[in-house]
């Protein structure tokens, strides 16, 4: 049992020095914020949608948003840990090195909540749609998971490559269209209040994902940053 | 591999491709609905399969390199992706033709066809990250990581693209009724088709074989001209 404590006060150890980090410098929330509503905005002036076609894209829109921010907040989150050293550091600890993994992809995953809860309510207002809905709630904590859970893992390698932020959307994108599809469909589902069995699929769908790609990154985040 | 066994493996290749062809061409019999344009089908099923192979085997030999630390899975997984992207796109490109006499169109946004496309970017993804990855033990760990995260997230993608309605033909498994360009095979289609999958088989070998000893031979230059270069 005292080892699963260990490993607990590992995760949250890393999750506290992230979540300190971020309160004092306020460095990632705020260009994660700046650049979603600035997205936001582009889309506004790109797609000239009459109101039908308008509550259509929402659900996009709201996903090419976190999407977008998120891979920043993934490339700045490690960059500065490789930049400053604390990777280095972190790695010298004997604690198991996937609880530092999870304790990253803890921090990543509030940080990209913490950015959808400021822009929903923005959200609302542009389209001009509710968007207090329990169900949609629980895809964005699913969805952004799975998101941070493959992103972090990728973003640990990104850092290593010449070309650096680059890189990442590069590798990440490609391989987490499920989980883009996935919440799209049931985001737009849940918006217009549509039955169970319509978003029964991509929430399994999300669920499956996030829980085969925790496994994965369990077994393979140890060969990533080993030197 | 020794360059008798090679050549040989050549040969055989030589052989095998050019009686798949002709199988193709004159032994299997024109489809009643599509007419010659069908012919594509074979080759074109056969390049997916090899793509698909390709990069299954480039899952087995990151997984063997991360546990063995051997370089020579590393370059492998790595060649069988080139392969394997290659025969990705003449996936596409000889879909595409067969697509635009059947379905009017070169290109729809169908599941198979989406999730082809984006595994054609994980795969580029991939060379992309060797490409800019200068310590090789850090390039070929990351590569391998990267190619066991990209084979499996392809499944998933099929799967969440696949709820939608498709249009592609489903030749083997169920068929949506309403599927355009459906067609059931006579046995000379069978034969040529699986004969078609074999012969594509062995023209990856044959294929892997020959860039892996190019690339070996790469190697060996390489190091000899650091060896004259320190003398």
């Amino acid at each position: 049992m005292s080892a699963v404590n260990a490993y607990a006060r590992t995760v949250a150890a890393v999750l506290w020095k992230d979540l300190t980090a971020e309160i004092r410098s306020k460095e990632l929330l705020s260009a994660m914020l700046v650049f979603s509503l600035l997205v936001v905005l582009i889309f506004n002036f790109a797609l000239e949608l009459d109101k039908a076609a308008r509550e259509n894209v929402m659900a996009g829109v709201l996903w090419v948003t976190a999407v977008f921010s998120g891979t920043l907040g993934l490339n700045r989150s490690l960059a500065l840990e490789k930049d400053r050293g604390s990777l280095d550091g972190l790695l010298l600890a004997p604690v198991d090195r996937s609880a530092i993994y999870f304790g990253k992809v803890l921090g990543n995953w509030l940080f990209m909540l913490t950015v959808q809860v400021i822009v929903l309510p923005v959200f609302s207002i542009l389209f001009n749609r509710p968007i207090l809905n329990p169900m949609l709630i629980v895809i964005l904590l699913l969805g952004t998971a799975g998101y941070a859970v493959i992103g972090t893992l990728l973003a640990s390698m990104a850092i290593h490559t010449r070309a650096r932020e680059v890189m990442l959307p590069i590798l990440l994108l490609p391989v987490t269209v499920p989980v883009l599809v996935a919440a799209v469909r049931a985001s737009s589902a849940a918006l217009i209040n549509a039955d169970w069995e319509d978003i029964a699929p991509w929430f399994n769908l999300l669920l499956s994902y996030d829980v085969i790609f925790i496994g994965v990154a369990y077994m393979v985040f140890d060969y990533v940053v080993e030197e | 591999m020794p360059q008798r066994n090679l050549t040989l493996l050549n040969l055989l290749t030589l052989g095998i491709m050019l009686i798949a062809t002709g199988l193709v061409f004159f032994y299997a019999p024109t489809e009643r609905e599509m007419g010659e344009v069908q012919r594509v089908f074979y080759f074109h099923v056969a390049a997916g399969w090899i793509g698909g192979l390709a990069f299954f085997v480039t899952l087995v030999t990151g997984i063997l390199y991360l546990r063995t630390n051997n370089s020579r899975w590393d370059m492998i997984g790595y060649l069988s992706v080139e392969i394997g992207l290659v025969f990705s796109l003449i996936n596409i490109i000889s879909g595409s033709i067969w697509a635009r006499p059947i379905w009017n169109t070169w290109w729809t946004w169908d599941p198979r066809l989406t999730t082809v496309t984006i595994l054609v970017l994980v795969y580029v993804a991939y060379i992309m990250l060797r490409q800019s990855l200068e310590d090789p033990e850090r390039r070929a760990r990351f590569a391998a990581v990267y190619g066991i995260i990209g084979f499996i997230s392809v499944p998933l993608t099929f799967f969440s693209i696949r709820i939608w309605r498709t249009i592609h033909p489903v030749v083997i498994g169920s068929g949506d009724p309403e599927a355009q360009g459906q067609m059931n095979m006579t046995p000379a289609m069978r034969f040529t088709f699986i004969f078609a999958l074999i012969a594509f088989t062995v023209l990856y070998a044959c294929l892997l074989a020959n860039r892996l000893r190019l690339e070996q031979m790469a190697q060996r230059v390489e190091q000899l001209k650091l060896k004259i270069l320190s003398a």
